[in-house]
């Protein structure tokens, strides 16, 4: 071991604790000491900002960067930064800054907050473990302490449908989990620790195993395929959205979503290698549930009123690009399944903002009362259309850029029945947003809103209600026209892409 | 060994507690039995020391778990009457 | 250096008698009691952990005739564990009993079983096992009762007789060893079955089914296990905690020496298959009780039903992987399990203890205020309940993964069905009582409201989470395990 900067064994774990220590204390504060709290919240979320910048420049250089905890013999915790976790992290880490100011403006004099920030910071140190995990042991606990801890942020409001809702998200997420678990210790049996190499480990399997291989990897993705919302596992998402506005942003757009499709990803990726997995007719399978999912997501969010049960619907359809990019055979996909990782979640969060701040301000819930909105709340109003249109893949949008690669990395690897999927999925994603355009700028506001809230400011809205969404929204247009800048999404995903590749 | 396993007999199929009780003591009687046999070791040689110790220790505490369980019985009598 | 031995056990004995004598002060002689006996047993872990097994000889007897004691990493880890959970239950009880006249009763006799406890993982041979498994047994009942309802008095004098008829039958094993081997130390008298050859098969069979199926009653294992629940659930909470935590795992204790030690050449597989599908029926059976109770306390021991049922479907398990790393990491699994559930059981009714108290009931389904209203204690039985589950990262996430790693590598799929259906259920059951504490009730002041009994429970729950869950490392070197390795 030559460990040229002693801090590189450190930061790892750094990052997670930035956000697991203040979480612990948060539960021990007390329900009024408002300012503590964000205190807490706040500086927890600003280190691990900087911690994660290191980070970035490190992997960027080809440093090495990994924390090590032996728990038992044989079994031992890795937390490791490569180009792909640094994608993962990196994205956590911003949309949790952004997304706790804006839970501090939308929770306040709600009651139990001191509950909700606790297990919102452990939600988010679990996602920043997902992704650092190195290798499948470290991403199975980390995967199922998100389970538990986002189990209370969907339970928070305690109403019926709020128990009703956390008891469904467990049922399968709990369910999936333990799926996931059988194929992690059956493939651990077969090739001692596994883990993540960019490449994959697998390769080198005799031809023997591959049976079992196969029916592993079905284990897995059945397994992470709940929580990335593959049809059929995709029953809790929409249930979900009882959550308050922050948790369906974070955890529903971004944290736990992502953390199924980003497992997926790893296990194409760094477990099996996309050549080998490939080769198994492994990526068939997924490419068959991707498109399936990006289509029947689209058409159910067709048909729903609920404005969250509908972008909810958008999220099933979505994830699942991410993927169909990871299931074609080729680096121009993979850069196209990367990013989006990314890009969804910045247009999501943007939308769920937007969404909770409609629900906030005016008592608004449901598509069908979104008459006339976008007079009475421009700036929100502007920034759910930029997230919108970037969905239905508008350039210069960031989302453009992500159907852009998939289709061409499609058509690079001979799977031309990819541009179907798109061009199909695309023109749902303008028949389920489009009319919501039409109505909030163009249809007359009624003459009283549901539940109207007047708050003393110059804004339409309250402040730290209303930044959070404009300034992801403005995060959607740069990540779109500035994609060929260095550092951006899109060349990171490059980055990662020429890794697993090897070029 | 027939006094244990008709030890075990009444204590399965008797419902009161001072049967139970007796039927408990009948059992641990054909164990210690079981151990003073095997403390014979032929005629002449004295017997071996070790099960008697054995035996005497079992009946102390057998003992004391019969008083143990009368005393229990007794005040779930006493609770039983009371309510 | 040997002379810790009997220290663990004359510790408590003497503090037995302080509080008996001295009734006034029991509950802060009984705690700094509780902290000499700790003390004592952490001396004898360190001291296995440096030296290896120990050994002693009381009186300079000698084997046969005196009582010898000895302490191998097993023994050790279990010691430690019942210190661990005995210590933060008798802090616990300073709070629960205050002002109760039970007191006068509960500190002599809790003290009592703690030094019959730890006189039973200590003992060298097999009748010591006898004797101080009584003494478990009549201190246990008696504690169980304190509460002095009928439904608690009748539930532990069932929980007498059955002990008492369990180990009368383990009495009537041990009588037929001697009669063949004249010989009761266990290493000795491994040697002598090891070495016994055919001829005396049929007494080792005989005296292994005698001795097994007694302590399996003790051990609440199904079907025996019908005795268990009500008496574990109409006692005080720190009695519940320590019956289910503790006592219970005198006697699994006892069965796993028999079955991995003293008759380790005889045992056949199939054997330990019975004894597996029992466990596994075990698992499924408690677990669906579990699920199905109308009071949280009564969950709680079921749910010890299921667990207890988890460590004996190691046994098959270590029956058929052949010795290795393979096989210590089943046995190291094992007992983690065993760790990992006294620390969170004790806890789970620790903290059932203090919502009872708070809500004067401890039926689930109208718990909904009074959990939301204790953060702490709702917080502990979260934790206990999510190792109990068996979720990372718990010391029972580690030992259920082993277990189905071991399970794949020995060919015995099955195994893994019913660890599936067991943490399901599981999952199903801790959250029915945690689903309560998100109402519409008003908010908490503040997260911990009676430091002196809220905090102990927490310790054993983080015990059973954070700490084995993440540092078990150390217990294989402990049992004197090689590095497991990329088994």
């Amino acid at each position: 071991m030559n460990e040229p900067w002693p801090l590189s064994a450190l930061l790892p774990g750094a990052i997670l604790f930035s956000s697991l220590l203040p979480g612990v204390f948060i539960f021990l504060v007390k329900e009024e000491s408002h300012r503590l709290r964000t205190i807490l919240n706040l500086s927890g979320a600003i280190l691990k900002l900087f911690l994660v910048g290191f980070l970035i420049l490190g992997v960027y250089e080809g440093q090495l960067f990994q924390s090590r905890l032996t728990i038992a013999p044989g079994l031992e915790l890795v937390l490791h930064a490569d180009a792909l976790s640094v994608l993962f992290v990196t994205l956590s880490t911003v949309l949790w800054l952004i997304t706790t100011v804006y839970a501090i403006g939308y929770l306040e004099h709600s009651p139990n907050r001191s509950r909700f920030f606790g297990f919102f910071s452990l939600c988010v140190s679990a996602t920043v473990g997902i992704a650092l995990a190195g290798n499948l042991l470290t991403f199975v606990i980390f995967y199922e302490i998100l389970t538990l801890a986002t189990y209370p942020l969907v339970a928070h409001r305690g109403t019926p449908d709020a128990t009703r809702g956390a008891k469904i998200y467990l049922a399968y997420t709990m369910s999936g989990g333990l799926v996931l678990l059988i194929g992690a210790v059956w493939l651990r049996t077969l090739t001692g620790p596994v883990d993540f190499v960019e490449g994959g480990v697998l390769s080198g399997m005799p031809a023997s195993m591959e049976g079992q291989l196969t029916i592993i990897f079905v284990l897995l993705l059945v397994g992470l395929g709940v929580k990335a919302a593959l049809v059929p596992l995709h029953g809790w998402l929409p249930q979900s959205m009882v959550a308050p506005a922050p948790v369906s942003a974070l955890l529903h757009a971004v944290a736990v979503v992502k953390a199924g499709a980003f497992g997926i990803v790893r296990v194409v990726y760094d477990v099996y290698g996309v050549e080998y997995a490939a080769s198994l007719g492994l990526l068939g399978i997924l490419a068959a549930a991707a498109s399936v999912t990006i289509v029947y997501g689209s058409v159910k969010a067709l048909f729903e009123d609920g404005l969250k049960k509908r972008l909810a619907y958008s999220t099933v359809s979505q994830v699942s690009y991410i993927a169909l990019g990871a299931s074609i055979l080729g680096p121009i996909a993979t850069i196209g399944g990367m990013v989006h990782l990314v890009h969804q979640g910045i247009m999501k969060i943007t939308l769920f903002l937007c969404a909770g701040n409609y629900a906030e301000t005016l008592g608004v819930h449901k598509v069908s009362q979104m008459d006339g909105v976008g007079r009475r709340m421009p700036f929100t109003t502007l920034a759910f259309t930029v997230g919108a249109l970037g969905m239905i893949g508008i350039p210069p949008i960031a989302g453009f850029i992500s159907k852009w690669y998939l289709g061409l990395g499609a058509v690079e690897a001979g799977q031309s029945w990819v541009l179907l999927i798109l061009a199909a999925s695309t023109l749902l994603n303008a028949a389920y947003f489009l009319p919501i355009l039409y109505r909030a700028w163009f249809r007359p506001a009624p003459p009283q809103w549901p539940r109207e809230h007047i708050f003393k400011t110059r804004f339409e809205t309250m402040g730290a209600l209303l930044w959070p969404p404009v300034v992801t929204a403005v995060l959607c247009l740069v990540a779109g026209l500035l994609a060929a800048s260095p550092f951006s999404p899109l060349e990171w995903a490059r980055l990662i892409a020429e890794r697993e590749y090897g070029l | 060994m027939i006094l244990f396993a008709l030890g075990i007999w009444s204590f399965l199929s008797h419902e009161a507690l001072l049967r139970k009780l007796i039927a408990f003591n009948v059992m641990g009687g054909g164990v210690f039995h079981v151990f003073i046999a095997v403390a014979y070791r032929g005629d002449t040689a004295p017997p071996d020391p070790v099960p008697h110790a054995l035996v005497l220790t079992g009946i102390v505490v057998a003992v004391s778990a019969t008083a143990l369980a009368l005393a229990l019985g007794g005040r779930a009598q006493d609770a039983a009457d009371h309510d | 250096m040997t002379d810790l031995l009997p220290l663990a056990v004359a510790v408590p004995l003497l503090a037995a008698l302080l509080v008996t004598a001295l009734p006034r002060q029991a509950a802060l002689l009984g705690v700094l009691g509780a902290a000499a006996t700790t003390l004592a047993a952490g001396a004898v872990l360190t001291a296995v952990w440096l030296n290896g097994a120990l050994t002693a000889d009381l009186g300079g007897w000698g084997v046969p005739l005196g009582i010898s004691m000895r302490a191998n990493g097993f023994a050790a880890a279990l010691l430690a564990m019942t210190a661990l959970v005995a210590l933060a239950t008798s802090v616990y009880a300073t709070g629960y009993f205050a002002d109760s006249p039970k007191a006068v009763h509960f500190w002599p006799l809790w003290l009592l079983l703690w030094a019959s406890l730890n006189a039973l993982l200590l003992a060298a041979d097999l009748f010591n096992l006898f004797v101080t498994l009584e003494l478990l047994g009549l201190c246990a009942a008696a504690l169980g009762a304190l509460t002095g309802s009928a439904d608690a008095v009748k539930a532990n004098l069932r929980y007498l007789l059955v002990g008492l008829l369990g180990s009368t039958t383990y009495l009537m094993g041990v009588a037929l060893l001697y009669s063949a081997y004249g010989a009761l130390d266990i290493a000795l008298l491994a040697e002598h079955i090891a070495a016994g050859g055919d001829e005396n098969n049929a007494v080792d069979a005989a005296a292994l089914t005698l001795m097994t199926v007694g302590l399996a009653l003790k051990a609440a294992l199904f079907p025996l296990h019908f005795w268990l629940p009500p008496a574990h659930a109409n006692a005080p909470a720190p009695v519940s905690a320590a019956l289910s935590a503790l006592v219970v795992k005198g006697a699994v204790y006892i069965i796993v020496i028999l079955w991995l030690e003293l008759f380790a050449s005889v045992a056949t597989a199939s054997a330990a298959m019975v004894l597996g599908l029992l466990g596994a029926a075990g698992v499924v059976w408690g677990s669906w009780r579990a699920l199905r109770a109308a009071r949280l306390k009564l969950m709680a021991a079921y749910s010890t039903v299921a667990q207890i049922g988890y460590l004996f479907m190691f046994l098959p398990l270590i029956a058929a992987t052949p010795p290795g790393p393979a096989r210590d990491n089943l046995f190291a699994a094992l007992v983690l399990m065993a760790l990992s559930h006294g620390f969170a059981k004790a806890g789970f009714f620790l903290a059932a203890g203090l919502v009872q108290q708070q809500a004067g009931h401890d039926r689930i389904d109208d718990l909904g205020g009074t959990a939301q209203q204790m953060p702490a204690t709702t917080f502990t039985i979260g934790l206990c309940g999510s190792a109990l589950i068996g979720l990372p990262p718990s010391g029972s996430f580690i030992g259920k993964w082993l277990m189905m790693q071991g399970a794949i590598e020995a060919g015995q799929w099955w195994w893994i069905v019913v660890l599936l259906i067991g943490t399901l259920l599981a999952a199903a059951y801790t959250f029915r009582v945690l689903s309560r504490a998100f109402g519409l009730e008003p908010t908490p002041l503040r997260f911990v409201t009676d430091a002196r009994s809220e905090i102990p429970a927490l310790m054993l729950a983080l015990t059973a989470v954070g700490v084995l869950g993440l540092a078990a490392g150390p217990l294989w070197t402990l049992l004197g395990l090689g590095a497991g390795g990329a088994a």
